[in-house]
């Protein structure tokens, strides 16, 4: 039996065309609360659905409280183990109320009814362990706050006796009330000899709860140690490393006239106030943690999601984009974040996906889209973007992650686009494939497109822009210029929460 | 090689496969029926089983059209039923039959109006606002001759014209009416099939935010299909009205379960973003022969539709799991 709660040793695990982990590490004892730690991608999430049974890792050592895990995991027996997960976007059913979902699929029968009054004081126990007195269990839990949703999520975990927590960003829809509570929370679990896995970007809120760290990086294990033997400059090197920056071909160009301005944009819970400019034959790149608000600004001035207020000029006159078909015509186009979701009609053919923005230049008589020019766009396409595949009828959906990302992108060459936005362009596709997408952004830039590059991963945001914005908590925090800053003083920026509130 | 290669394309195409097999069906179903009645294979008899694939091929090009965009219609059959009561009525109070289809026309479009902009602008389930509007339709149907089915609209000149565009009358050897929905199925066959309207609807069915996000108006492109249905149900109002001469008014009952069904058995899915509107023509054609070839039989009307049910449910049971075994394939 050995003294850890978890301990996993020479995880490997392969995506198709990434290596999602390579010879990765983890050890957590009980009762202590270990920060796994690392920029978006590392392959903390990977790690952590590894041990809760999400997916199957292709080989390393696994074990959990002393029992000695062989072969592949489900999420089942890793519940069954004591393992659970508390997620960022939180599991619960809206409707229904505090008890039924603290014992969802763990209904206490008694001859075939519901036996509300046990699962109901039941209930009170477990959220009483929590330090929570105060909440009524038919209280529907769609009602709640998202802080208090969190520890009925908590309270349903301990009902099946967890040993293990893994939290995954909970800090990051909480208020700072919430966040406090969380804390208390989470070292009374502690105290119960629970063994926590923490995950999160906020660095600055670790020193009240964790005892140990793990940094990873890149899918490699960095290091581990005792939190307080870190500096936080410390943490933050290890988790950026050292990569080489001639990777992102950035290629100078002239910058030209001031093409985007936007000024005090507010939407949502994720845009505060937002203003930047954009110029023609530059790259703005925008740089930050994932739930920064960067996606969200970008929607908005595309006119996917409602602008709350806030002003857009666009080429000097003040323009009002109230949907995609509205920034399309103006010259502004999005290539979107989530291709599967936002990007791609998967069971549509890759020549109609590159066609369906283009349509309107590709009609000849009787509305007829024609297929020769339908055609020849592809073609063009497929030259610039080397697009491979087996014919431009095949669904979308036979195509590899990069050639994918790239069809994304070629849908939005065709038109005499100002001002081209990428919503973290190279997400999950492999390195070939980037640098092609680098070399098309520069090319762009040359040709006096006003290009915004939104993009998660420090050192490519750092190569590829001629000019940074760090954004955090639905603000722009600062101005860098990627020749002098460092991914260190980005980080800083992009971790300043409170600055502003 | 270069022909080959062709040729898996287009059976690699979505879609081509399950309309090849409905045709296939259609085939093993004629030779069936004409075993155990030769006179089915009389060309009057098969000019007459084409004209009873008509109705079933109108409201199964409607209900394509509104499948392909991941949505259903409900109110086809009250439509049906609406225009023929609309276009009774009015004859059978002197109006010109012309004016009066018209007229019939208008109202059926004016629910598709409704319904896209239920689905398409307020977002409903189409499954629930579709629901509505066939009650209303159905309601309206019934009020506009003060609850009564019509007198018959005679067979005076203009009137008789009508019977005859709309059902009895023949071109070139087959109904007039056969053509007509030929005509129909071609137009909008090319607007699926070649237009920017067409991608648009098919993308709307396959991702609605990518289609969005791409510049595809999804509140046009649904408002348009809703539009096509209810022109599809207007036009059959007309004919089943020619057909008997009289405005009835459960017109059209149950029609909308038949639009599915000739759209399913065609092969369009009704998850949206796939199928072919030539499926359509075999869908409508498998459902029109088992109605004639079964009562050709003697099969009694229970037994026939519950034979008649168990095809629909394996059609579209087949459709579920060829996707699901196509999905597993790749991740593999």
């Amino acid at each position: 039996m050995s003294e850890f709660a978890v301990s996993m040793e020479h995880i490997y695990k392969t995506f198709p065309g990434v290596k999602a982990l390579d010879d990765v590490q983890l050890h957590v004892r009980p009762g202590e609360v270990m920060a796994l730690l690392g920029e978006n991608g590392a392959g903390k999430s990977t790690l952590v659905k590894i041990l809760s049974g999400v997916y199957t890792r292709d080989s390393g050592d696994m074990e959990i409280l002393g029992k000695k895990i062989e072969g592949d995991l489900n999420t089942r027996e890793a519940q069954d183990l004591g393992v659970a997960i508390i997620h960022q976007e939180l599991n619960m059913c809206k409707d229904l109320s505090v008890t039924d979902n603290i014992f969802l699929a763990r209904e206490i029968t008694h001859k075939g009814r519901l036996d509300r009054e046990s699962m109901d004081r039941l209930a009170l126990e477990q959220l009483a362990k929590l330090g929570i007195t105060d909440m009524d269990p038919h209280q529907l839990v769609g009602s709640l706050s998202v802080g208090r949703q969190q520890m009925v999520e908590i309270a349903k975990a301990l009902l099946v006796n967890a040993r293990i927590l893994i939290m995954d960003e909970p800090s990051s829809s909480l208020s700072d009330v919430e966040i406090t509570e969380m804390f208390r929370v989470v070292k009374e679990l502690r105290k119960q000899g629970v063994a926590i896995i923490y995950i999160s970007h906020r660095l600055e809120e670790l020193h009240h709860i964790v005892d140990r760290v793990t940094i990873m990086r890149d899918g490699h294990y960095i290091t581990e140690g005792d939190f307080q033997d870190f500096t936080m400059e410390e943490i933050i090197r290890n988790m950026v490393g050292h990569e080489i920056k001639e990777k992102y071909p950035r290629d100078p160009a002239q910058r030209g006239d001031l093409i985007l301005e936007v000024k005090n944009l507010k939407a949502g819970r994720q845009v505060r106030d937002v203003s930047f400019q954009a110029y023609a034959g530059e790259v703005l790149g925008f740089a930050g943690l994932v739930g920064a608000g960067r996606t969200e600004t970008m929607r908005a001035i595309f006119g996917a999601d409602p602008l709350d207020s806030g002003e857009i000029i666009l080429a000097d006159q003040t323009v009002e984009i109230k949907s995609p078909q509205d920034a399309i015509s103006k010259h502004l186009v999005l290539v979107p974040e989530d291709r599967k979701r936002d990007g791609l009609c998967t069971k549509l053919s890759i020549r109609e996906n590159i066609a369906l923005p283009n349509l309107d230049q590709l009609l000849e008589m009787l509305g007829k889209v024609s297929r020769p020019k339908e055609k020849a766009l592809v073609d063009k396409s497929k030259q610039g973007l080397s697009i491979r595949m087996s014919s431009a009828d095949s669904a979308a959906a036979s195509l590899s992650g990069g050639n994918q990302q790239k069809v994304v992108v070629a849908k939005w060459l065709a038109r005499n686009s100002k001002v081209i936005i990428f919503d973290e362009p190279t997400r999950g596709i492999d390195v070939a494939a980037k640098v092609e997408i680098y070399q098309l952004i520069n090319q762009l830039k040359h040709q006096g497109v006003a290009v915004i590059i939104v993009s998660s991963e420090l050192p490519e945001v750092m190569g590829i822009s001629d000019r940074i914005l760090v954004m955090c908590n639905g603000r722009i925090t600062a101005e860098l210029d990627p020749e002098e800053t460092t991914e260190e003083e980005i980080m800083t920026y992009a971790t300043k929460f409170g600055l502003n509130d | 090689m270069e022909n080959n290669s062709k040729n898996k394309n287009f059976f690699a195409k979505p879609g081509v496969a399950s309309v090849i097999t409905a045709y296939v069906g259609v085939v093993i179903l004629m030779i069936i029926f004409g075993l155990i009645n030769p006179n089915f294979f009389k060309w009057s008899s098969l000019t007459t089983l084409m004209r009873s694939v008509v109705p079933f091929l109108l409201v199964g090009i409607g209900q394509a059209y509104v499948c392909i965009t991941g949505n259903i219609d409900l109110s086809i059959g009250s439509v049906v039923g609406m225009s023929a009561m609309i276009s009774a009525t009015l004859m059978t109070k002197g109006v010109y039959p012309f004016i009066a289809a018209i007229t019939a026309m208008i109202a059926s479009l004016v629910v598709g109006v409704v319904n896209g902009i239920l689905v398409g602008k307020f977002k409903l389930p189409p499954f629930i606002a579709t629901l509505g509007t066939m009650t209303i339709a159905r309601g309206v149907a019934q009020w506009v001759n003060g609850n009564y089915n019509t007198d018959n609209i005679g067979s005076e000149g203009p009137a008789q014209a009508f019977k005859n565009l709309f059902y009895y009358g023949k071109f070139l050897g087959i109904y007039t009416v056969v053509w007509i929905a030929l005509l129909v199925w071609f137009v909008f066959f090319y607007i699926l099939t070649y237009t920017r309207s067409g991608r648009h609807i098919y993308a709307v069915g396959s991702n609605v935010d990518a289609a969005r996000l791409s510049g595809v108006d999804v509140f046009k492109t649904i408002s348009k299909v809703y539009l096509v249905s209810a022109f599809c149900s207007g036009l059959t109002g007309l004919i089943t009205m020619a057909q008997s001469g009289m405005g009835d008014m459960s017109a059209g009952m149950s029609y909308e379960m038949y639009a599915v069904a000739a759209a399913v058995i065609g092969g369009i899915s009704t998850l949206g973003g796939s199928g072919l509107l030539p499926g359509v023509i075999a869908g409508a054609s498998v459902w029109a022969i088992l109605q004639s070839g079964l009562t050709f039989a003697g099969v009694p009307v229970a037994l026939r539709n519950i034979i008649i049910g168990i095809i629909v449910v394996a059609c579209v049971l087949f459709d579920v799991l060829r996707r699901s075994s196509s999905k597993v394939k790749k991740m593999s």
